[in-house]
């Protein structure tokens, strides 16, 4: 460093590495304490986290006595209000991975990051801790002042009770997560009872622990070093996104509010920014958002909220740090959304999902066939002369109850006849019965190496639930 | 390792330059690192201690680590578990008769899946996978079908069990030596003809049948008694060979004969053999009639009563 002008000669390496010197990076070392300042992004992020109450109350819910939204991984279906949907329909899963990958792309394109500042339960349970932080310790400077001081009784009563809260809350999270895979009263039943299986009281200890850990230790670090999806978003994002953004024509250089200064316009040689760093102190990241975009940086809005409040006060206008496009602060045309292709291709996706999605649930059905002709041997010769074929059919009963089925089948061979369905056949609810089915027909009329049937099955009572699969009934080569 | 240190920022490297001004610094790594590095150290003398690790040839031994583990324990305790859960079925499959295991829903369908490996093991050399029959150009089939309907010696679920246990020897005499060439031509030409339901077309034949020791096993209407195991020659299946040429040679040299170009029908005795235990003749019995030939009983109430009925009484 003490050559100063070789540093220049060598260019833009070198400018790098000065850039270094003055960046910095958020390893953790310090806690920071955000400010709390009431506004419009802040009450907003108030509402769209209490969404996360739905986790908390939403497998309490019931329909037709069970559990309205069941994961139900034991018995291998997924319960939603009236629909059931077991594993052989879920591609739909694939659809909805896609929907919500999409949607957090539109989403993010047009407004970046609003997943993270609004939505994310790690800023969401990140603020709550927070809150409960600072209800129990006081505002920032004492929250400072307290981690600082020597161990006493207060310190000791405080943290333990902060603490205390935060596992009841982290136990009270994975509790609730595991209510989504488990008939929710039965798993309080078991838990207050000792009797979960290793598998729940694992999942229990690893959210608690996570919860615990992820919002009361880690907290911004988590977005910072720990989430693929603050990368990923961060790409998503280009000067047509509208974001939090510091106006830096209008704001720089900060400098100081001088009383005599008045309101003379050839007496403000600075900015609008009066370099209060109350946007520092309130982000819950601690970025400086008058640094532009950056990885850090949730876009929760609270430094709008506080820069607002600050211009209310010196009587500058707001929205010295705005909702802006890149596009916007630097001037230049803003397009409109239309003209965004990216953003209309993304939501070409959504539409396509969503139709496959819905088709898929209006398509489930009571009943699905399977159908497989034995292989070996295709067919059998009896001693009357007629050819038979062996049929193994699996049906899955997707109903509440058990059903009995009748089979029929449809083309074929002239004078076929079912054999192994004489009576109307069980079928289990809720997962796969399979059956031996023969189909018998007189020699002469089989004229064909194979002859397409398609066999049918049908509720004994509602024929109009059923199920129809094209198989095919061989015989012997012609001569 | 000597005392370096970087130019600029006066740190201690470790004395390795490259290009001029490139440098290694000499940083511990992180504690989190070593910590693992350590706990790995204490893992592996822990495993080496705890499983058998160490070759002690001089002994023509080895070290058998104090948790006394060894693959052949593991697969004890492995099987183990596969048993417990096929003990429930075969603890019912021991005392029940064929015709009860045919009528628990359940059990014939664990008989269906753990039949299979019985049948490819000591059926299926002669009369092939799922019993579909073995053929060869020269001797034609060389073990009955399984799974059409028509059955030599009774297709009802006691039939089939008896036929597994006992074996079966086919039994025809030659003919070269009481009938003539021209005798034998008619009479295969009658049989043919009456597999296809034209019997009488054939009167010479049918002169030859009648009169000849033919009706004595397969009767005068040529269906064939199960009782013996002569075969009905009035249906589509041939035992054999169908052919002109195969049924002259059945008639001729015979089944079992002694004649060496008689046909062989051996069917083993499979409980004198000693390799197959009560339950799995009986579970064979079962998957061979789910074939789907097999015949129910008739009427029913002929299911031997005093091992059947409690079974069917307590469904």
């Amino acid at each position: 460093m003490s050559n100063n002008t070789d540093q220049k000669d060598a260019g833009n390496v070198t400018e790098i590495y000065q850039e270094f010197e003055t960046w910095s990076v958020n390893l953790g070392e310090k806690t920071i304490h955000a400010k709390r300042i009431p506004g419009f992004f802040r009450n907003l992020k108030y509402i769209t986290g209490s969404l996360w109450i739905i986790f908390f109350i939403g497998p309490f819910l019931r329909w037709n006595g069970k559990q309205a939204i069941l994961f139900d991984i034991g018995n291998r279906q997924f319960h939603f209000f009236n629909i059931t949907v077991l594993p052989q329909d879920i591609w739909m899963l694939s659809l909805l991975l896609l929907l919500l990958a999409m949607t957090l792309f539109a989403v993010t394109s047009v407004a970046s990051r609003v997943f993270c500042g609004y939505f994310c339960f790690q800023t969401v349970w990140t603020d709550l801790f927070t809150w409960i932080e600072e209800k129990i310790e006081g505002k920032p400077p004492q929250r400072v002042k307290l981690d600082k001081a020597p161990w006493s009784f207060t310190k000791v009563r405080l943290k333990l009770f902060k603490h205390s809260l935060w596992l009841m809350i982290a136990v009270l999270t994975g509790i609730s997560f595991s209510s989504w895979f488990v008939d929710s009263f039965d798993y309080w039943h078991n838990l207050l009872n000792f009797r979960l299986p290793m598998v729940g009281w694992v999942t229990l200890a690893m959210f608690t622990a996570g919860t615990y850990v992820l919002a009361g230790f880690l907290r911004e670090q988590t977005c910072f070093w720990l989430c693929p999806y603050a990368r990923i978003q961060g790409v998503m994002t280009d000067s047509q996104s509208i974001m939090p953004t510091y106006d830096v024509k209008r704001g720089d250089p900060p400098g100081k509010i001088r009383r005599d200064a008045g309101q003379a316009p050839d007496a403000q040689k600075s900015g609008d920014c009066i370099d209060c760093y109350q946007c520092v102190q309130v982000c819950p990241t601690g970025v400086d958002i008058r640094e532009g975009q950056q990885l850090g940086c949730i876009t929760c809005g609270l430094c709008l909220d506080a820069c607002d409040s600050i211009m209310d006060k010196v009587g500058r206008p707001r929205g010295l740090i705005r909702y802006a496009s890149l596009d916007e602060i630097e001037g230049k045309p803003v397009k409109k959304l239309h003209q965004h292709p990216r953003t209309l291709v993304y939501i070409n996706i959504i539409v396509l999902a969503l139709c496959g999605i819905i088709y898929g649930l209006t398509h489930l059905g009571a009943l699905t066939l399977r159908v497989i002709p034995e292989r070996q041997p295709l067919f059998i010769t009896e001693s009357d002369g007629s050819i038979e074929n062996k049929y193994e059919f699996k049906v899955v009963n997707k109903t509440d109850k058990d059903m009995f089925v009748n089979v029929l089948a449809e083309d074929g061979v002239a004078g076929q006849i079912i054999l192994g369905a004489e009576q109307p056949l069980l079928t289990h609810h809720g997962r796969g019965t399979s059956f031996t089915i023969f189909v018998k027909a007189p020699g002469a009329n089989v004229k064909h190496e194979v002859t397409p049937i398609e066999f049918r099955i049908q509720s004994a009572e509602d024929p109009s639930v059923s199920a129809e699969y094209r198989s095919k009934f061989n015989g012997p080569k012609p001569d | 390792m000597s005392e370096k240190h970087d130019e600029v920022s006066g740190a201690t490297t470790t004395g390795h330059v490259w290009d001029e001004d490139l440098a290694d610094f000499t940083n511990q790594p992180p504690r989190w690192w070593m910590l693992g590095l350590a706990a790995s150290a204490i893992w592996v003398v822990v495993y080496w201690l705890y499983y058998p690790s160490v070759p002690l040839p001089a002994a023509n031994s080895y070290f058998k680590g104090v948790g006394n583990w060894s693959a052949i324990r593991e697969m004890e305790a492995d099987t183990g578990e596969v048993d417990a859960v096929r003990g429930k079925y075969e603890n019912k499959l021991k005392d029940l008769t064929p015709a009860a295991i045919l009528a628990d829903n359940d059990l014939t369908e664990y008989v269906k899946r753990s039949g299979k490996v019985l049948f490819g093991d000591n059926c299926a050399g002669c009369h092939g996978t799922n019993g579909v029959g073995v053929k060869s150009k020269k001797d034609g089939l060389f073990a009955p079908v399984l799974n059409d309907d028509d059955w030599l010696y009774g297709g009802k679920i006691s039939d089939i069990h008896t036929t597994i246990t006992g074996g079966r020897q086919g039994m025809m005499v030659a003919h070269h030596d009481t009938l003539s060439e021209q005798q034998i031509d008619d009479v295969a030409k009658y049989v043919i003809a009456l597999s296809e339901g034209r019997g009488d077309s054939e009167a010479a034949g049918k002169a030859v049948f009648m009169s000849s020791d033919c009706v004595g096993c397969h009767g005068a209407d040529a269906k064939g008694m199960q009782a013996m195991g002569s075969a009905n020659l009035t249906d589509k299946i041939w035992r054999f060979d169908g052919s002109l040429e195969g049924v002259k040679r059945t008639i001729a040299y015979g089944v079992n004969s002694g004649d060496p170009k008689a046909r062989i029908a051996i069917m083993p005795n499979f409980k004198e053999a000693g390799k197959l235990s009560e339950s799995d003749i009986k579970k064979l019995a079962v998957y061979v009639y789910k074939f789907g030939g097999g015949q129910a009983e008739t009427p029913p109430a002929a299911v031997p009563a005093e091992t059947a009925a409690p079974a069917k009484a307590a469904k």
